[in-house]
């Protein structure tokens, strides 16, 4: 059950973030902003599967909420129209492909080579994932607001430097998009 | 069968790749700006597995803000787009080259 769940939102969350970079029917924003809002639904998918629940919601309030209205307000507010295609760099193209290519191969050999008979590590991938079988980390809303705000070992400071954050960053997008910068 | 900690970062790897690919390959700055929100997504995909399979609610911590910073980081980065769209009149990287060489 949990795998072929796994299965479902793993693969839609890939597809669509290749339609976001490489759709080939259509290059209008609004195109890939729309399947950039599957793939974060996908990936909340994935976090209710790892017993995030609390970052689950978060993350379609925030992201597929708040963040990709905002980009569809300044497609909006751009007004880009369909731009004559341009002509693509195909060398380009492929040395960016290649160069991505090569790098998650990278990537997914050193995932692989964990458990290489040669080194010990897989043994401690297996212990720590027997470990987890019994601790379970669940983050409900609960247990997630006693880790963020436990007076002993909470992260009550950087909570405060984020609110400041967001203020700054308020602040700031309201001066920049001014109509006359002054 | 619960899916294991490869498999998660492996897709998470594949996030990665591909906002790179984005990032690299693309000309539209609103979808640079989007394969950097997909990218951002990936890593929390990885801090979230490695958070459960640890018995830690730290990496959930780290998640948590990390998503606040992005938001605010998209807020701020769109404005910088919109004034530089009604400074040139375009959202294509192509034509912002005023400071290459």
């Amino acid at each position: 059950m949990e795998g072929t769940l796994f299965n479902i939102f793993a693969g839609l969350a890939v597809l669509s973030a290749l339609l976001v970079v490489a759709n080939p029917l259509s290059r209008n924003p609004v195109t890939s902003a729309l399947f950039l809002v599957t793939t974060m639904i996908s990936i909340s998918g994935l976090f209710v599967l790892l017993g995030a629940y609390f970052l689950a919601a978060v993350q379609i309030l925030v992201y597929a909420g708040a963040v990709m209205v905002l980009f569809l307000f300044v497609i909006m507010l751009l007004d880009v129209q369909e731009v004559a295609r341009r002509k693509l760099n195909l060398v380009s193209l492929a040395m960016g492909f290649i160069a991505v290519g090569a790098l998650f191969l990278l990537y997914k050999s050193s995932l692989e080579s964990t458990y290489d008979e040669t080194t010990r590590h897989h043994e401690v991938v297996e212990t720590v994932q027997a470990e987890a079988k019994s601790a379970k980390a669940v983050g409900s809303t609960r247990a997630l607001g006693q880790a963020l705000f436990s007076k002993d070992k909470g992260f009550l400071l950087p909570f405060e430097i984020v609110s400041i954050l967001l203020l700054v960053a308020m602040v700031g997008a309201i001066l920049l998009s001014r109509k006359e910068p002054r | 069968m619960e899916p294991t900690l490869d498999q998660y970062l492996l897709v998470s790897g594949a996030l990665f790749a591909i906002g790179l690919l984005g990032v690299i390959v693309r000309r539209n700055l609103l979808i640079i700006y989007m394969s950097l929100e997909l990218m951002l997504n990936a890593a929390n995909v990885a801090l979230v597995a490695m958070s459960r399979f640890n018995g830690n609610l730290d990496g959930q911590v780290m998640v948590f803000f990390i998503i606040t910073v992005a938001a605010a980081e998209v807020s701020v980065g769109l404005a910088l787009i919109i004034a530089l769209y009604r400074k040139r009149q375009t959202a294509e990287v192509e034509d912002l080259a005023t400071m290459k060489l």
